[in-house]
């Protein structure tokens, strides 16, 4: 079998893996608290009669492994369970009914802000790493700096109170609802995009500009300078050939770090997507709603970075040339 | 045997470790030295918070929502408790929390790094496996979802926290450790007969240690900002403690008011300014660190 | 071969007067070059010959008008065939360079481009200058690599970097050099990561196409003899000023400067021969290897007599290295066995007793990684003697003392770091520590290989006036011959993990030789500018 070929099954099979170690983690965790989910719940008054009613009425009466294969083999088919918001009453909430429009906004508001941060912060990284210890590399860092150091809602709150209170240019609260046509909801989305926008350009931009410095310090590239080629097309001949491993890292790491600073601005802004259910149903404990949230996450986490592998590995010319 | 005398006798002035310090100090750039003054205020705070603030962490002291004034200089909250104090005891708090946090997860993967890039062997691959698997969840969602599970209390917190960041801190001791373990010095005193407690703390523990000092501050910058976003959602530390993250929360309505009084800062924005000055003047620091080792290492 | 043409040698090409260049180390900026004048006439080949720290790259670097980053040119001249090359804009340097200068570096391997094959990278230059359309670019570079005597030059231009040995590498980049004809090369220590087997091939190729178009050149290395074969004069360097400068005969004839004459310091030791029966290490019929499968050390039989020194030599993979760890017990032998004071020694380290460790000590090729920077002198040299001997630390710093002065160190050193120390000293120290263990025999893995000829000198009688004084063995491993001459009893030469010759030296050393021992004696450089030029005549009358 081709090397490459190899490499990428075989890295496919690891992601494979530990998608499955974390579902289990995922799924134990409930497992784990000491008297048993029932009680944490119900308090320690409850009598053995209300636990044991609970428990059947959640199904953790039965085995963990069965209750696993029964919970991941729903998750294969897109069924995440019921709600416990609605146990007991008339209307039982599938989770998956609960999370599919806010899935929709959450990549909705992450989509909006890789199209503009992505190339943005790859522009910046490189004219920093190409202007190196300019004033303009100077400034770019310690404004990067100081937004990484930065808790995300503080610069929510900061754009809201600017762009959305002293000026009315935007809304405060970016509430979305199925109605709302496309223009409206990339407008009222916005100021989340933009606080997103600002957290990754900095991050990513110093992991570009990091990476770059690195590869433009490669013996091969003074032996590109001193064979007379310039220098733009040393750097597109010879540097951007071995450049695609550190972006598509640099761009995947990134990605899965807009999954998680979702989280805190779509609660600061009240948009309805993923992580602001996953915030409320953790203050519930709606663990179905949680578990289900988490496992979309962490995957979205894994397979980015999956995929940045991936792009690795097929651009490897040791792979790719075997001896 | 002619002109190498010079090289056997002579040698650099030696220098004491103190004025090593001066003289690091004294090359140091403004940032760094902005990062190290705020640092010390913040450390002043904490220790000092019941001498230096003017009300109690949890007193009802006036009306909610008072403006800015000589009885209280930055106001009072939704209930009537002083900001300003509230702010001096968050620093107890909240730094005080981080930092137990991120000194229990430098101990648990400190630990467990040095010994495996050390034994290596089965132990080492399970461990690894385990922590790779944790690697591949962000931190906030599974603290979200452990929380979840486990209720919100303080010790919870800190443990949940300590146990995740503490893969990453594995990870780096690890590899940190592993550059040390292939030394031949490491090497050398195996072959001498020593035993594993010299092996960890005269040969690998003194070579590891200021870099992991400098991890030490990012790490501690990074479980800091979890724990303020977990306290901002409201899942972390509780009410009536004084906490930056929730009190950003507490007091967002106040963002809407109306502008009373130049210079007016919305009162939501001083806990959040509290938790941005530490991190960034950490960060500066930290990044001073770097930038004076890695120049050392590309030195010709 | 060798094409016996006259080399005709024109005007003046390169001009460099009072050249100075400064080196940036933690934001200060000192002194790398102090002044120096190069001149080199057209088709003339100059040699650039010093130790580390001379300034000898940067020189030749700066023959270019190129200086690295965190080096600036700050002084003097530097006048390629008319064009002030100081003055010169990047737009005009840069059409020089590759067209009319070009470059060959020490490590083509990091120097290559891994994502673009051979022949790309080599018809780059003659392309981008507009010397040549491609196709003829591409048959000009089948030419070179011809002319080159690369293995299927028809081919190999198809291949990756990664896809050819470092021999190979090293040619195609002269290849890639030669491909527009330019007036000058720089080559910068072309052969120094290369084995000595395979310098000789590299050696005589490049030489050989210098010659057939007639190119200046600046070849740069700290090894005397191999500048000998390709310079027509010899430039001294020492801490960024010349120190002399003759025409090669001349220069290794009569050197007008005693500093000269410590660059072959090693060459003048010959320790005087002297056999034992007296066994104290017999490692017998071992086979050892790292993942089971492939034989790192097959059949290996060797003796280290008392108070004696035994060098094991060999090239990189020829198993030296892991016989050392096969007799440290870090690579417990798969068979065989090894005898140690006549007994049995327990294949793996932990199953041997503190006695047993202390009688083997054992000494590294770099002092920087052997020794923990972090503990003084004291701690370094103290630790085995509280650790075997369980002394009070009175008697402990007593021994220190008494071992410094043994190492021709001064006591004053005690309560230093490593760090503050140089090469030479800290490898002192490294003797030290194994001395305070008072052991039977001490393996040395190339202990001098990192160090300037003068200190490796220093180093090695060091080690014979220790010897003499405490009745040590020594494992002396290295692939350097000069030092084996100097320092030997015996020899154990080793290819592929096989021994192929134990004797004494002067059986070794001196014809009939088995194939290998030939082949690997004949190919390190000598002192002779006709060395070159005899071996590989002789070597083609042998394959007729």
């Amino acid at each position: 079998m081709h090397p490459v070929l190899k490499t990428v099954l075989q890295r496919l099979g690891l992601g494979l893996l530990t998608l499955f170690v974390v579902s289990v983690v995922i799924f134990a965790s409930l497992e784990l608290l000491p008297g048993g989910f029932a009680e944490a719940i119900l308090g320690q008054g409850a009598t053995p009669e209300t636990v044991a009613a609970f428990n059947r009425e959640i199904g953790l009466d039965r085995p963990a492994f069965v209750r696993y294969l029964e919970w991941i083999g729903g998750v294969l088919m897109g069924d995440f369970g019921y709600s416990y918001a609605g146990l007991g009453g008339s209307i039982k909430r599938s989770v998956s009914e609960l999370i599919a429009p806010r899935l929709y906004n959450t990549f909705f508001l992450a989509a909006m802000t890789a199209i503009v941060a992505v190339p943005l912060s790859l522009l910046l990284g490189v004219l920093a790493a190409l202007y190196r210890n300019s004033w303009y590399d100077r400034i770019v860092n310690s404004v990067t700096l100081t937004t990484i150091a930065t808790p995300e809602f503080f610069i929510a709150y900061l754009l809201m109170f600017f762009f959305a209170i002293k000026n009315k240019w935007f809304y405060t609260l970016s509430t979305v609802s199925g109605s709302t046509d496309l223009w409206e909801h990339m407008y009222r989305a916005a100021l989340p995009a933009i606080t997103l926008t600002l957290v990754i350009v900095a991050h990513m931009m110093r992991m570009t500009r990091a990476a770059l410095i690195n590869l433009l310090a490669s013996p091969y590239m003074e032996m590109a300078q001193l064979k007379g080629v310039p220098r733009r097309e040393a750097i597109i001949k010879h540097a951007l050939p071995n450049a695609w491993a550190p972006i598509a890292t640099v761009i995947a790491f990134n990605l899965a770090y807009l999954v998680v600073g979702v989280v805190v601005v779509e609660v600061v802004y009240v948009y309805p997507g993923i992580g602001q259910l996953m915030v409320d149903a953790v203050s519930s404990r709606d663990m179905p709603v949680v578990q289900a949230c988490a496992l979309i996450f962490a995957a979205t986490y894994i397979l980015l970075n999956l995929s940045a592998d991936i792009v690795s590995i097929i651009t490897n010319p040791r792979l790719l040339h075997p001896k | 045997m002619t002109a190498q005398a010079p090289d056997i006798r002579s040698v650099r002035a030696r220098r004491s470790f103190f004025e090593n310090v001066k003289r690091t100090l004294a090359t140091a750039p403004i940032s760094a030295w902005f990062g190290m003054i705020v640092i010390l205020v913040y450390v002043i705070a904490a220790v000092f918070a019941p001498l230096i603030a003017p009300y109690g962490e949890a007193e009802v002291v006036g009306k909610a929502y008072q403006p800015s004034g000589p009885a209280f200089w930055l106001g009072t909250d939704q209930i009537g408790r002083d900001l300003f104090s509230r702010l001096i005891y968050g620093a107890r708090n909240t730094v005080g929390i981080a930092f137990m946090t991120t000194m229990l997860s430098f101990l648990i993967g400190g630990t467990l790094g040095v010994l495996t890039a050390l034994k290596r062997g089965w132990l080492d691959q399970g461990i690894s496996r385990i922590v790779d698997a944790f690697l591949a969840i962000p931190v906030l969602i599974f603290a979200l979802m452990l929380l979840a599970v486990f209720g919100k209390s303080i010790w919870m917190l800190i443990l949940i926290l300590a146990l995740l960041d503490s893969t990453r801190v594995f990870r780096l001791a690890r590899a940190t450790a592993l550059n040390v373990v292939v030394m031949d010095y490491v090497e050398a005193a195996k072959l001498r007969g020593e035993g594993m407690g010299w092996i960890i703390f005269k040969e690998v523990l003194p070579n590891i240690l200021p870099p992991m000092i400098t991890e030490f501050g990012l790490r501690f910058c990074f479980v800091f900002l979890t724990i303020s976003a977990l306290s901002f959602l409201g899942v972390g530390i509780q009410p009536p403690t004084a906490d930056w993250g929730s009190m950003v929360a507490e007091s967002k309505t106040l963002i809407t008011f109306p502008v009373r009084t130049f210079p007016y800062i919305p009162a939501p924005f001083y806990p959040a300014i509290a938790i941005a000055l530490l991190t960034v003047a950490i960060n500066f620091v930290v990044d001073w660190f770097l930038h004076k080792t890695s120049g050392l290492r590309d030195e010709l | 071969m060798s094409s016996e043409k006259k080399r005709v040698k024109g005007e003046t090409l390169l001009e460099i007067r009072g050249l100075k260049i400064e080196g940036n180390s933690d934001g200060v900026w000192h002194p790398i070059v102090k002044g120096v004048d190069v001149s080199l006439k057209r088709g003339e080949v100059l040699g650039l010959i010093g130790e580390s720290g001379a300034g000898k790259s940067t020189i030749g670097l700066a023959a270019m008008g190129f200086a690295r980053p965190g080096c600036r040119i700050t002084d003097g001249t530097i006048m390629f065939d008319g064009i002030d090359l100081r003055k010169a804009s990047e737009e005009e340097r840069r059409e020089l360079w590759g067209s009319r200068i070009a470059y060959v570096a020490q490590s083509a391997a990091a120097a290559f481009n891994p994502a673009h094959k051979l022949i790309e990278q080599t018809v780059e230059t003659a392309v981008r200058h507009g010397i040549m359309d491609r196709a003829k670019a591409e048959a000009d570079s089948v030419d070179l690599y011809r002319r080159l005597q690369l293995p299927n030059p028809e081919k190999i231009g198809n291949r990756f970097p990664h896809q050819v040995s470092g021999g190979q590498l090293q040619r195609a980049m002269t290849a890639m050099a030669m491909s527009c004809r330019p007036d000058l090369i720089i080559f910068d220590e072309p052969t120094t990561a290369l084995d000595v087997t395979t310098q000789v091939e590299v050696l005589a190729a490049m030489r050989d196409i210098v010659e057939q178009f007639n190119t200046a050149a600046i070849y740069i290395t700290h090894d005397l003899a191999v500048v000998a074969q390709m310079a027509d004069r010899i430039m001294v360097l020492r801490r960024g000023l010349e120190v002399e400068q003759a025409p090669t005969r001349e220069m290794l004839k009569e050197p007008k400067e005693d500093y000269t004459k410590t660059l072959w310091a090693v060459r003048k030791l010959a320790k005087q021969e002297s056999i034992s029966e007296d066994i104290a290490l017999r490692i017998h019929g071992v086979d050892a290897s790292y993942s089971g499968v492939v034989k790192v050390l097959d059949n290996v039989t060797v003796q280290l007599p008392r108070g004696r020194t035994v060098a094991v030599v060999g090239e990189s993979g020829s198993g030296k290295s892991t016989l050392a760890r096969a007799i440290t017990g870090l690579l417990p032998p798969s068979k065989g066995e090894i005898y140690f004071n006549g007994k049995p020694l327990p294949k793996a380290l932990k199953d041997r007793d503190k006695d047993t460790l202390r009688r083997i000590q054992m000494i590294y090729q770099s002092a920087d990684t052997s020794l923990n920077p972090r503990q003084t002198i004291r701690d370094l040299i103290g630790r085995p003697i509280e650790f075997y001997y369980g002394v009070g630390s009175a008697e402990r710093d007593r021994r220190v003392a008494e071992l410094l002065d043994a190492i021709e160190l001064n006591e004053s050193y005690i309560d230093r770091l490593p760090g503050e120390l140089s090469g030479g000293q800290k490898q002192r120290i490294s003797i030290a520590r194994a001395l305070a263990a008072k052991p039977d025999i001490i393996i040395c893995d190339e202990v001098t290989s990192a160090l300037d000829q003068i200190v490796q000198e220093e180093i090695l009688t060091l080690l014979m006036k220790l010897q003499k004084d405490t009745n040590v063995s020594y494992l002396f491993i290295t692939h350097d011959i000069a030092t084996v001459r100097a320092i030997s009893d015996e020899i154990v030469v080793m290819h592929q993990g096989k021994v192929v010759q134990q004797g004494p030296k002067t059986q070794v050393l001196n014809p009939p030789h088995p194939a290998y021992t030939e082949l690997l004696l004949s190919s390190v450089p000598e002192m002779d500018p006709d060395w070159l030029t005899n071996l590989l005549a002789k070597r083609s009358k042998a394959k007729a």
